[in-house]
């Protein structure tokens, strides 16, 4: 096999990968404020059931759960798996787990949050939504921002999970290559890619960081 | 009509009685100073005041419109949402560690609230901001972050802000405690500076002479009552053994 068809099959993958990383993120960061706020809800039911969720996201392993949300349906419901599935439940499978990681990274910063600055918000008028988006929020998102990055960075190589339901991404593609072509080039060019798939979080999380850094 | 009303207010902390049924009334304009041993619950009268706290019974009333209040059954009612809304903007609050947003640069401490609260339009609260920061000695900070503040000016811009809102009274508690002694000075001078703006002023203060010399009346707290209240010479130079022996701790008088 030519060097440029192994990397055009590695470009596919990794595509696939950053497909994986981008929606996680997009749906995980949003869905993880709601569960946090259910974590912190003071309806017992909601709560508990909420605290079931996190424990069980943080308690087993991902690729567990991505194996679950991928033959769950045909187990349970008798439900025809199809090939495109495949992709979805990585994609959900990533979202409700990084979901759970980050509402408890919600919750830390919030309750983090001096009793003062919502008195003081009451104060001046500021409603509850108000207050939220406009006082905490902006103050919780500095808080907990290392903390994110480090999810972040996980995530980037956590993607590579998704091999173990046949998900083609970079690591899977990786894999093939290396054992149909006996040589371990794959795995050096997939060992860049993630590396520097970090780099550049690592470096665009510093930049956020330090776009907060005009007040303490 | 009374600005603010207080009538036998009663509150309780896991069963410690720490305001027992306490009433008192403060005209508009009027300045009153709450005096008193820490732990004697005048924190939470001044948090009852601004429904910080919820009461156990009694009344709360503003410009005869009535806040709270026990119905028959000892249960608290509230006035509906929208009444409460208004009724809150009659006064404001400045805390003892002044609770600035520390995001918001000092101008837009002082002038989210009126614009987005109080849908002012940009360039009236700007203004006024401006005024604030000039009355409070602190036209240059307009821009600065509050961190990048000494504790007094940090207060000061907190009664800015607290004034922006234009409330008819103002409360304080133990505004310059937080601060190094040295800085006292600058924010007792400011509050009294607002004497001439007609606003009511409640201030739980431990500087006698400052309350001495600014009030109308003084309030001496004890354990959760009055224990005595009139007009500052009448309170100095009382003859009640706890005020006195409260009063006697302050040597500089
Ligand atoms: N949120 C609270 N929970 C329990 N106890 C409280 C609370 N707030 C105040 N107290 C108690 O009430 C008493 C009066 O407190 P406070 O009003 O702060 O007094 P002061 O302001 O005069 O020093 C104190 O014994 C204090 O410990
Ligand atoms: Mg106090």
């Amino acid at each position: 096999m030519s060097l440029g068809l192994m990397v055009s099959q590695l470009a596919g993958g990794m595509f696939v990968s950053i497909q994986i990383f981008l929606v996680t993120l997009i749906f995980s960061l949003p869905l993880g404020m709601i569960v946090a706020f259910g974590r912190m809800s003071k309806k017992p039911l909601l709560q508990g059931l909420v605290k079931a969720y996190i424990s069980i996201m943080r308690g087993t392993p991902l690729m567990l759960q991505l194996m679950v949300v991928y033959f769950g349906p045909y187990y349970l419901f008798k439900i025809k798996i199809t090939n495109s599935y495949r992709l979805w439940a990585a994609l959900i499978g990533f979202v409700i787990n990084y979901a759970a990681y980050f509402a408890e990274i919600y919750r830390g910063g919030i309750q983090s949050m001096p009793v003062g600055q919502y008195e003081a918000a009451k104060m001046l008028g500021y409603g509850k939504a108000r207050t939220f988006f406009k006082i905490i929020l902006p103050q919780v998102i500095k808080r907990i921002l290392p903390s994110v990055t480090n999810e972040v960075i996980t995530l980037v190589k956590d993607t590579s999970l998704a091999f173990t339901i046949s998900v083609l991404e970079m690591f899977a593609i990786a894999k093939a290559l290396a054992s149909s072509q006996t040589s371990l080039l794959p795995f050096a060019a997939a060992g860049i890619f993630y590396y520097l798939f970090n780099l550049i979080v690592a470096v665009g999380m510093d930049h956020v960081e330090k776009s907060l850094s005009y007040y303490q | 009509m009374k600005l603010l009303e207080m009538n036998h207010v009663k509150k309780s902390f896991d069963g410690l009685e720490v305001i027992k049924d306490i009433s008192l009334s403060v005209d508009e304009g009027e300045i009153v100073s709450v005096i008193g041993p820490s732990g004697s619950g005048k924190s939470t009268l001044l948090r009852c005041a601004t429904m910080l706290e919820t009461m156990d019974s009694g009344e709360l009333i503003y410009l005869g419109k009535k806040a709270a209040w026990s119905d028959g059954t000892g249960k608290m009612m509230y006035a509906p949402k929208n009444e409460l809304k208004k009724i809150r903007e009659n006064y404001g609050l400045v805390f003892q560690n002044f609770n600035l947003f520390p995001h918001f640069s000092v101008m837009k401490n002082i002038t989210d609230a009126p614009i987005s609260v109080q849908k002012r339009s940009r360039e009236e609260a700007y203004r006024l901001g401006r005024e604030l920061l000039k009355k409070m000695g602190l036209e240059d900070k307009a821009d600065a972050y509050p961190c990048q503040l000494s504790g007094g000016q940090c207060q000061r811009v907190a009664i800015a802000r607290a004034l922006a809102l234009n409330p008819k009274i103002l409360f304080f508690d133990e505004p310059t405690s937080a601060l190094d002694p040295e800085l006292t000075g600058e924010v007792l001078k400011v509050i009294k500076s607002l004497a001439d703006l007609h606003i009511a002023m409640v201030i739980v203060t431990h500087e006698m002479a400052f309350a001495r010399e600014i009030s109308d009346r003084v309030i001496f707290m004890a354990n959760g009552v009055i224990i005595e209240e009139g007009t500052p010479e009448n309170v100095f130079a009382s003859d009640n053994e706890r005020t006195k022996s409260f009063l006697g701790r302050y040597k500089n008088l």
